[in-house]
């Protein structure tokens, strides 16, 4: 055959390719166009803007980046980054090359799809072609690339470890299918052209030498057309799964990085956005080792991968959209940057278990009159300890401050929040709203970062809110308090509500270097452990938070420190039931320990408050 | 050549063990790793259900060992090793032979700072039950921080005990009766302070118990049915709790001048490492796990060593020295057999 003629070459081997690639071509393009369709006038005017705008171009660059090269899996391990990449953008190269080299061999003509794919197949000769033999070498040396990531791949079946999971997902059978048509696609081709070379003395470094070894023990010729038939079958098949499978992230992906640089996110409600990003997860499993779940407990079939692939085929299950403590970590860890947090919250919000006057009954309480108002919350009258280390904090800064809760305050709605129950939260949440606004405060200062988050999100308070760890480095830069540093140990854990939630990590670590010196754990910062605590989830038990606790203080090198600071209330709880000989402490009460000219320290520290009214019963 | 048992630990248990097993002629080795025998019975005031004190019960038993029990005070023992079928038992850097092991370890009370939102160690007129018994051997009466009489006494019964948020999910069964108790000498101490206790149950299951709880609200001691949810300092050191009262399903708030934790009983944690030494696993609360709870209380799995006392979990003092009295017959027993 020769393809300078004018006609195109045809066989029929070629159809299953064609047709598979143009049912998958309309049903992408008519899925994207339906998606976008659905988007709100709202979106769909930001997706207009951001078109012309200088983010379509960082777009395209973050597609390049994580679509094709894989730079979130590279961070997480090398060997699997290079299995993704090796199949993305490898085969990526296989397509941009083939189509080159065509283009050169039939001098700039438009090719049908199938002749670049199966070009060996036409086009046995290539050396009257101007750069055949680097077209043959670059082709082979391409397909070898992407041969090594799918070996990998098939190694990942057996043994995960080295390519840095633990845990793989559990897949249906139709993912199953086309897996197999996958990992056959790139051998088999490897077969076609070995073949053809070899009955050619054709191809490049690769193809052409295992073609003349085959030849000598093989009859090959009886290969040939049976091999590029198998070629064609299975790349045919692979797309006729795709819209199936969980392969469709493959295109859905890169309209989602478009998506969500033009500025869509989730709303309060599943929405088309969505779908969109339903359909880009890839069910890779890295959310299955980022889960304490699986990792402490060996609960390893309820993570978001199976909730958002139970959610986009049907309806999942009470177990599946409970059993999350709702810590983020899987959020942060996500090579395609789901928003997983937002879908299963609201997957939460389904079922609504409170009724319009549930907190009806709540009245009575008042708030302080302050200008800096501090709040314990809940979690602080658990640890009174904290309150009091921060309180006796403000009184050294001379900071004229007032406890707005101490006799008591309504629950700031994060629990109910993170229960789903959306309802019932927006009732104490405008009750409070009231109360707080009603105290006169121009600063409010929590110690809880369950309620600092719950502030910031849902409140709408026009005067700046604080974590205690922030306030108190401020106090310490306007030099309103000094430290001593000493030799202390300090290992500090993120509180999941104050890291990931609210990207406060920096502050408390700035400030326990007054007192101390730091140590880091390996999973700190936004790969920080959930303490066990968590509100977020109620199917576990205590024994199974504790076994959490442990873990997580083990982690956080509990063993090379003096003492465990956290920030937060509840993680403090959770420790210190979780230990039995480690010190845990807030940073609030490392730092008073740390201040200057404290002489008495925490003593008759609430018999100054005169304004405390003795309650009697 | 008459065989040695080591005892490990000079409580009730410990001391029981001992006056039976020279009685039956065998020598003993007694080991206590605190400077004086008794252990937390020989720091108690008084002694439920008839109020004697403490102190006949440690001396009854200590006046009846004799000079074949070798009394090891201040002696922690570290390690315990098998050696051709006899025991190494290593305290203090020094090793001495037994040819069987009794554990009369005890307990810990369970550490009250644990349950933060009590406010033991963070407010200064939160005590425990234990400190409460010491109040009572000093002073006769219990004491605010400043001096004065506490006016209003509020026990907080199961704390550290059926509680699984620390851990601790079993009946420590001896405080309900020991707050009941106590609740009355605070009442004839102080005859004009009003005192509460907040309670899930009373579970008064021994001879004179419930005549004790009777006697108590007959002389006016208040029982709450509620477990106490968080506390808080007050002017003068007093301390507002609160607590909801479940019987008339409402939240309560109240100031106190004394709040007494009932503090339930842990496993020693070093214990723990004997276990570890012998091949016992502790049972799922942590203590010693017995071979045969009905049938043989006082066996563990491991050859040659024998269990008493509240080392098996929350006992009373009759129930310890029951036990040591079995104990005993089973280390004669198994040292006769071989």
């Amino acid at each position: 055959m020769n393809l300078h003629a004018v006609q195109i070459p045809f066989h029929p081997f070629v159809l299953p390719f064609t047709i598979g690639l143009i049912f998958l071509v309309f049903y992408i393009v008519g899925k994207w166009i339906y998606w976008v369709s659905q988007f709100s006038w709202e979106d769909k005017k930001k997706i207009i803007r951001g078109f012309f705008s200088l983010k379509t171009p960082q777009a395209i660059w973050e597609v390049f980046m994580e679509s094709l090269l894989h730079r979130k899996v590279f961070r997480r391990n090398a060997l699997l980054g290079y299995m993704h990449m090796s199949l993305a953008f490898g085969w990526f190269l296989l397509i941009v090359f083939g189509n080159l080299e065509t283009r050169f061999f039939t001098h700039g003509r438009i090719n049908p799809p199938y002749i670049p794919i199966f070009f060996e197949f036409f086009e046995h000769d290539l050396t009257s072609l101007d750069y055949g033999r680097f077209f043959t070498f670059t082709m082979d040396l391409l397909l070898l690339f992407v041969l090594s990531g799918v070996g990998l791949a098939y190694f990942k079946r057996f043994r995960s470890k080295p390519l840095g999971m633990k845990n793989t997902t559990k897949h249906s059978t139709i993912d199953r299918l086309a897996l197999t048509a996958l990992w056959l696609i790139f051998p088999l081709r490897l077969l076609a052209e070995s073949v053809t070379a070899g009955l050619y003395d054709a191809g490049g470094f690769i193809t052409n030498s295992i073609g003349t070894f085959m030849m000598t023990f093989l009859p090959i010729q009886h290969f040939y057309y049976p091999s590029w038939w198998a070629y064609s079958i299975a790349l045919g098949a692979f797309f006729v799964f795709i819209p199936f499978t969980r392969y469709m992230h493959i295109p859905t992906e890169i309209l989602l990085i478009f998506l969500r640089k033009y500025g869509i996110v989730e709303k309060a409600i599943h929405s088309t956005y969505t779908q969109v990003e339903l359909s880009s997860c890839s069910r890779c499993g890295i959310c299955i080792d980022a889960c304490q779940l699986g990792s402490d407990l060996g609960i390893v079939s309820t993570q978001s991968t199976y909730l958002i692939k139970s959610i986009r085929y049907d309806q999942p299950t009470e177990k599946l959209i409970d059993s999350c403590m709702a810590c983020t970590r899987c959020d942060q860890l996500c090579p395609v940057g789901i928003d997983i947090a937002s879908i299963r919250a609201n997957e939460r919000k389904m079922i609504q278990l409170f009724q319009e006057n549930s907190y009806k009954y709540i009245n009575g309480y008042e708030y302080k009159k302050a200008k800096v108002a501090y709040f314990a919350g809940c979690m602080g009258h658990l640890t009174p300890s904290v309150y009091k280390a921060t309180l006796a904090l403000f009184k050294k800064a001379g900071v004229d401050y007032n406890f707005i809760d101490r006799d008591g305050s309504i629950c700031c709605g994060r629990p109910l929040q993170l229960a789903g129950q959306e309802d019932a939260a927006k009732q104490l949440i405008e009750k409070n709203i009231k109360l707080i606004e009603n105290c006169g405060a121009t600063v409010l200062v929590t110690s809880c970062p369950i309620c600092a988050k719950v502030f910031t999100d849902s409140y709408k308070l026009k005067i700046p809110i604080y974590h205690h760890s922030q306030y108190l480095l401020m106090l310490a830069k306007e030099k309103k308090l000094k430290f001593e540093k000493s030799d202390l140990q300090i290992t500090y854990h993120d509180p999941c509500e104050l890291g990931r939630g609210l990207g406060v990590y920096d502050e408390p670590r700035e400030l326990l270097g007054m007192a101390g010196k730091l140590i880091e754990s390996a999973n700190s910062r936004e790969n920080s452990l959930c303490c066990g605590g968590s509100l977020g989830i109620t199917n576990i038990s205590h024994e199974q938070r504790n076994t959490i606790a442990s873990i997580t203080l083990s982690e956080l090198a509990a063993d090379k420190a003096d003492v465990v600071a956290t920030a937060c209330p509840l993680c403090k709880k959770t420790f210190k039931s979780a230990s039995e000989n480690v010190r845990i402490a807030d940073i609030s009460e490392i730092m008073l320990d740390a201040v200057q000219e404290n002489a008495n320290k925490i003593q008759s520290e609430f018999v100054q408050e005169k304004e405390i009214e003795t309650i009697h019963n | 050549m008459s065989k040695t048992v080591a005892i490990i630990g000079g409580g009730i248990a410990g001391l029981e063990t001992s006056i039976q097993l020279e009685k039956l002629g065998y020598d003993v080795t007694l080991y206590e790793k605190d400077k004086a025998l008794g252990g937390h019975a020989g720091k108690w005031d008084r002694l439920f259900p008839n109020r004697r004190h403490a102190t006949e019960v440690i001396d009854s038993l200590t006046s009846r060992i004799k000079d074949k029990v070798q009394i090891n005070l201040a002696a922690t023992v570290n390690q315990i090793k098998r050696e051709n079928g006899s025991f190494l038992v290593e305290a203090n850097g020094k090793s001495q032979k037994a040819d069987a092991i009794v554990l009369t370890t005890g307990f810990e009370l369970f550490p009250a700072n644990k349950k933060e939102e009590y406010g033991y160690g963070i407010f200064e007129n939160v005590i425990t039950s234990a400190e409460l018994e010491s109040m009572f051997s000093s002073n006769g009466k219990p004491l605010m921080t400043n001096g004065n009489n506490p006016a209003k006494v509020a026990f907080i019964h199961c704390v550290g005990s059926r509680d699984e948020k620390v851990n601790r999910p079993y009946c420590s069964k001896v405080c309900c009766v020991t707050a009941v108790k106590q609740a009355i000498e605070v009442k004839e101490a102080i005859p004009t302070s009003d005192v509460y206790c907040f309670y899930m149950d009373l579970r008064m299951f021994g001879p004179g118990y419930e005549d004790l709880y009777k006697e108590a609200q007959v002389k006016g001691v208040n029982f709450i049915r509620g477990r106490l949810s968080e506390t808080s300092e007050m002017e003068g050191g007093r301390v507002l709790i609160k607590a909801e009262d479940t019987l008339s399903s409402k939240p309560l708030k109240m100031t106190v001048d004394m709040v007494v934790l009932m503090v339930g009983m842990s496993p020693l944690p070093s214990t723990e490492k004997l276990l570890k030494d012998l091949e016992i696993t502790p049972n799922n609360d942590g203590f010693v796990q017995v071979k045969d709870y009905h049938l043989e209380p006082t066996h563990t799995e491991a050859d040659g060593v024998f269990v008493a006392g509240a080392c098996t979990g929350p006992n009373n003092i009759t129930d310890s020295v029951n036990a040591a009295h079995t104990a005993a017959l089973e280390v004669h027993k198994y040292l006769t057999s071989e």
